[in-house]
């Protein structure tokens, strides 16, 4: 039954990626063909749409994951009962959300701009899943860094979406300088608070791959943890350099992220033993979107580096760089980690990457890679032009600005449709895959491979 | 590395984050200075409620399918009644807007205080070292 729910979990996020596609592509057509479907499916209602959809993509397919790789063998871990809980208190947020937006019920901030009242049952639900962690992960006793991490995402998602709501009493609305810098705390710590989920998810699969338990209980497995940590403590203070906040948040925040220059020099340190590990684990699906997630953090970190440096931000901020970036992310980042652990249940569970089935999959993998390069360096290109048009040449009007870059615009929305196309077919293929597996065959997975032992009282691979 | 070594940095650490936290949430209280009045308050959640912030910016904080917002008020050529103009009829872009008349002064009023916050425009910084900027 436990895992009955992370699956309901797994294929939730499949459908919220699919959603989230659609939706990204209704708005970006906006860019080419101004005021489409203005007084009906407007961009007020689409950008939500997609964004919220993308956040619950990741979210459940965290929450899944998870499950899955926690709940199966621990019968005295999670409560079959407030899995199902759990499981119905989300399903309401994620229905109030579409309702609300599709109703023109807004009234929050960005990111979660649905009315407040939707908040309820997904604040429950994420605090049911917090007891469910606590209950899977006690026996444990020697935790391995994946699992702290994840703890670590489920008590900051949970704190940072409280003190998201914060501005519904009085003292802290009336202040706008205050309750702008208290959003976009808000936003920064929370967006490192669901890379710490995703980044656990993907030390795990290599874990499981490799078969070496060794790294995620490294000294060095830590200190890049506490790193990471530190940062989505204290590193937001990048999105708000010409907000006129206590100079302390811009400098800490600047200070702060130039840390992450340490997990630069990291990863070139390990480049040749990477390349190594690719060569050898190619023919493995779930590598290659690892493989693939690897290149992406490489670009998005020399990214982020340089955008949080303040007088390059001021050439970037509120331009498509930042879009760039978060698509980078998100789509680079997070979804290849998720299809690299979808991919991987399904290869350890039903044994069905083979045949045809591999063949699409490779076709799908690599046009998705091809168009989401395309689509970054397009989005980068109109932030950047937009960025020196706004400093050296301010008499431009916004209106001839975003005339002038259409076929820029044409560029990311025709590779966006494409990105969208090769992303959908490949949630489809896993998605019917899915619900052809037996119900209990990912569960079986944890069975198989690791044991949670109360007297060893750490995690052992057989 | 030892559990408990992992327990002590995680709990320092997190004692710094709330501390810094409530040092935020303090400020308004420390210094005494809510800069919005009951109406313009509202007004900002006028601008929450019509989803404002998905196509505008407020210090290049938003969305990006429409022109950033924060000194529209003083800009040349702007101001109030262009606003309200564009409010009432939108444009290619932007859908007409019929708010009731108290909520348009109240967003009227949100704007305004904004404006007075200061400016954002990437023109009014100016570089400092070590790649910091300061407000002329």
């Amino acid at each position: 039954m436990k895992n009955q729910v992370g699956k309901l979990f797994l294929l939730i996020a499949l459908g919220m990626l699919i959603l989230c596609l659609i939706f990204g592509l209704l708005a970006a057509f906006n860019y080419i063909f101004p005021g489409i479907w203005k007084n009906s499916l407007s961009f007020t209602k689409l950008r939500p749409l997609h964004v919220s959809s993308a956040l619950f993509w990741i979210l459940s397919g965290s929450i899944g994951t998870i499950y899955c790789t926690l709940g199966a063998n621990n019968e005295k871990g999670a409560s079959r009962r407030l899995s199902v809980l759990h499981l119905l208190f989300w399903i309401t947020g994620i229905v109030g959300m579409f309702y609300a937006y599709l109703t023109n019920q807004f009234g929050g901030r960005e990111y979660w701009e649905f009315n407040p009242i939707f908040a309820f049952p997904i604040a429950f639900a994420w605090l049911l899943f917090l007891i469910q962690f606590i209950r899977m992960v006690k026996p444990i006793a020697q935790w391995p860094v994946y699992i702290w991490m994840w703890l670590t995402g489920i008590i900051f998602f949970f704190f940072t979406f409280i003190e998201n709501y914060l501005w519904l009493f009085p003292y802290f609305r009336s202040n706008f300088i205050t309750d702008t810098t208290i959003q976009w705390k808000v936003n920064g710590a929370m967006v490192g608070s669901w890379n710490q989920l995703i980044y656990g998810i993907a030390f795990y699969i290599m874990e499981r791959i490799s078969g070496d338990t060794k790294p995620a209980r490294s000294k060095k497995a830590f200190l890049m943890y506490f790193l990471g940590l530190f940062n989505l403590m204290f590193n937001w203070g990048h999105h708000i350099y010409t907000l006129p906040t206590d100079t302390y948040v811009r400098d800490l925040g600047y200070a702060v992220s130039m840390t992450e220059w340490i997990l630069l020099a990291n990863i070139i340190y390990n480049w040749r033993r990477s390349l190594k590990q690719i060569q050898k684990n190619y023919t493995f699906f779930s590598y290659r979107f690892l493989m693939a997630a690897d290149i992406w953090i490489f670009i998005s970190l020399i990214q982020a580096l340089l955008m949080s440096v303040p007088i390059l931000n001021l050439y970037t901020h509120g331009t498509h760089v930042t879009v760039a970036h978060a698509m980078g992310t998100t789509i680079g980042i997070n979804s290849m980690i998720l299809f690299a652990v979808f991919v991987f249940f399904l290869d350890n569970s039903c044994y069905t990457i083979v045949g045809i089935f591999r063949k699409w999959m490779n076709i799908l993998y690599w046009l998705t890679q091809i168009c989401l390069f395309v689509f970054w360096i397009t989005l980068n290109v109109i932030g950047i032009k937009k960025g020196i048009l706004q400093l050296h040449h301010p008499e431009i009007s916004f209106y001839n600005m975003m005339t002038d870059m259409q076929l820029l615009f044409k560029i990311f929305t025709y590779t966006g449709s494409l990105l969208m196309i090769s992303m959908i077919s490949i949630a489809v293929m896993i998605g019917f895959k899915y619900l052809n597996c037996k119900i209990n065959k990912l569960g079986k997975l944890n069975e198989n491979f690791i044991i949670v032992s109360n007297n060893s009282k750490s995690f052992k691979s057989t | 590395m030892n559990q408990k070594t992992v327990i002590i940095i995680f709990i320092v650490l997190s004692f710094a984050f709330v501390s810094n936290s409530i040092n935020i949430y303090l400020k308004p209280f420390i210094e005494n200075n809510s800069n919005l009045h009951t109406k313009e308050s509202e007004g900002r959640l006028v601008w929450q409620r019509n989803n404002c912030q998905t196509c505008h910016q407020l210090y290049g904080l938003g969305g990006y399918l429409g022109p950033d917002l924060t000194n529209v008020i003083s800009s040349p050529g702007k101001g109030v009644n262009y606003v309200i103009g564009l409010l009432r009829t939108g444009n290619a872009t932007m859908p007409a807007y019929h708010l009731r008349e108290e909520e348009e002064a109240q967003l009227i009023a949100f704007l305004i205080s904004v404006d007075r916050t200061g400016k954002s425009s990437p023109l009014e910084f100016e570089p400092l070292p070590f790649g910091q900027i300061k407000q002329k």
